[in-house]
């Protein structure tokens, strides 16, 4: 079976700046959620960006291909690549205060995708939007699809962009640290509402988070990043259980733990720090040696 | 809803209904100038220049307002010159909006060139001082209505585009703009369904408080002489006239002034309300 998702040597860098992506490669097979990990400014929304092509002004991606249901999208036009996007992949985003405008209605912030990408009528689209609002445990559909978002709690609205997002039956959902702007009894239901969706639809998921405890809940395999470079990948069981790579076990290491609530945070140690360093620069290194 | 929110909607209510007033009792006026204004505006009579305010000493029967140096009616004056003021007010302030509006949407949306090109444009434009600039546009137009208009136009629009502009650029980064873009929408469809509704509340605030501002620019030109012909009752030449005989004749100048006073402040306040009730968190 072909991968729902496949990024091969991805590089992206600021124009004419810093390399911000070293030589990106993962897959994601249909139905497979795969966390990306790593600290603030790894890299990991940036990759979540890049396939959904939606890149920061002023970011662009240098070298690399991304293969979205096997078909390469940087070799497709602008407006085609959009299409072909907007049918394959959805966005489940970070804030979801920010995430739906508060100057329109709830019902066609879910429905203009369905409309005016894939041709639906709206009677239709209506009623799928209240079908996924129920399927996301929405009381009153109706009411909130004629509400305006600033009517609804934060969970709530995470919960309709988890809906809008389903609603087109994407293949592949990018789920952009969903549960960071959420406090802790309403992240855990997201979460489970997201896996549940998920196993339901047969999605594939890019699951963006710096959240080790949701990487070993949600996800089937990681990639863990520092610097923009992958510096481990494999399925979430192993490499829980035996992390390979320094770095990975620190960051076990520093994740604060429940069931012993007074340990100290233990940061990062230097030298495992120096030794990606190290890394990184060696994957500059490589990078010009190939580019002469 | 908190008690905030209602004590601002309030307030929203009293800007909203105040200036209200008195801005649709200027436009009725001005709509019905030939009928309601007691004389003609431009008929001079030596015999009764000068007269008081009907309620002080000395007043003739029917001129309420009192009489300017030429025994033209006061009252007469600043109904016709509401006409002339609401003109100035509604076309160029709408011709500045749309203009520095569209440029301030575009640049902030699309950034990259058309932003570079934009923002150096407004940044030499303000350069320039506004009031000379409007003098030196009116000189070269020629007087008269049309060119007040223009020259209004041409120099304000730099107020909306800067503001529609940083507004627009905040819109940009928002995600449900990604969200539309990644829903295939297109950058137009975009600008206008997701950005648009969302700077509409400043744009309408600032048209109002632009209506206010061509009426003083417009009242600011014919205080010099540039605007239509100096026979035409305009609120600007009937301050400039009253400003020679404050001294023993203050009704030439302090009522148009007034009325001046009153509409731009009207305008401002009325904004101000509009912005409030379009924005949805107040709605």
């Amino acid at each position: 079976m072909t991968a729902c998702l496949e990024i091969l040597g991805l590089d992206a860098a600021i124009r004419r700046g810093p390399r911000l992506l070293r030589n990106v490669s993962l897959s994601v097979a249909p139905g497979e959620v795969r966390a990306l990990v790593g600290e603030s400014g790894a890299g990991k929304s940036m990759i979540g960006k890049a396939v959904l092509g939606v890149l920061p002004r002023g970011i662009e991606v240098t070298s690399g291909d991304i293969l979205l249901e096997g078909q390469n999208l940087g070799a497709l036009s602008p407006g085609l690549r959009r299409r072909t996007v907007g049918a394959a992949a959805a966005l489940i985003p970070q804030d979801p205060l920010t995430a739906l405008n508060p100057s329109r209605r709830i019902g066609p912030q879910i429905t203009d995708k369905l409309v005016h990408l894939l041709g639906w009528i709206r009677a239709r689209a209506d009623a799928r939007a209240r079908e996924l609002l129920d399927e996301v445990r929405i009381r009153a559909p109706e009411r909130v699809m004629a509400s305006y978002p600033h009517e609804l709690s934060g969970g709530m609205r995470q919960r309709v962009l988890i809906a809008a997002a389903f609603a087109s039956e994407p293949r592949l959902i990018v789920a952009d640290e969903p549960t960071t702007a959420l406090d802790v009894t309403v992240q855990k239901q997201i979460l489970r509402l997201i896996a549940e969706l998920q196993a339901r639809h047969n999605t594939a998921v890019l699951f963006v988070t710096h959240d080790l405890g949701v990487v070993a809940k949600v996800s089937q395999s990681v990639s863990v990043l520092f610097a923009g470079k992958v510096v481990e990948a494999g399925p979430t069981e192993a490499l829980f259980r035996a992390p390979a790579h320094p770095y990975t076990r620190a960051l076990m290491a520093a994740t604060p733990r429940y069931t012993d609530p007074f340990a100290s945070l233990q940061p990062v140690p230097e030298a495992v720090l120096a030794g990606l360093r190290a890394e990184v620069a060696a994957e500059d290194a490589a990078r010009e040696a190939r580019n002469g | 809803m908190s008690a905030d929110t209602r004590a601002q909607r309030r307030r929203a209510g009293v800007r909203l209904w105040l200036p209200g007033l008195w801005l649709g009792l200027l436009c009725l006026a001005a709509l019905a100038a030939p009928w309601i204004a007691p004389h003609d505006p431009l008929a001079q009579d030596l015999m009764l220049e000068r007269l008081p305010p009907a309620w002080v000493g000395g007043a003739e029967p029917g001129y309420w307002l009192g009489t300017d140096s030429l025994g033209r009616d006061v009252l007469s004056r600043i109904v016709w010159g509401a006409r002339i003021a609401l003109v100035v007010a509604l076309i160029a302030a709408s011709a500045a909006c749309l203009l520095g509006s569209a440029l301030g949407l575009v640049a902030g949306y699309f950034g990259g060139w058309p932003d570079r090109v934009v923002s150096r444009l407004v940044d030499v434009w303000m350069a320039f001082p506004p009031v000379l600039f409007a003098i030196l546009l009116v000189a070269v137009l020629g007087a008269g209505l049309h060119s007040v208009i223009l020259a209004i136009a041409i120099i304000d629009w730099t107020r909306f585009a800067r503001v529609i502009r940083a507004e627009a650029m905040v819109q940009a980064r928002m995600d449900y703009v990604h969200s539309a873009r990644i829903g295939g929408a297109g950058r137009i469809g975009t600008l206008l369904t997701e950005v648009l509704p969302n700077v509409l509340p400043s744009v309408i605030a600032l048209l109002a408080l632009e209506m206010g501002v061509a009426v003083i620019v417009e009242a600011i030109l014919s205080f010099v002489n540039l605007s239509i012909s100096t026979d035409d009752p305009t609120w600007g030449s009937m301050i400039a006239e009253g400003r020679a005989s404050i001294h023993f004749a203050w009704w030439v100048l302090v009522f148009p002034l007034v009325a001046l006073f009153l509409t731009v402040l009207s305008f401002s306040q009325f904004g101000e309300g509009l912005k409030d009730r379009f924005d949805p968190v107040l709605r």
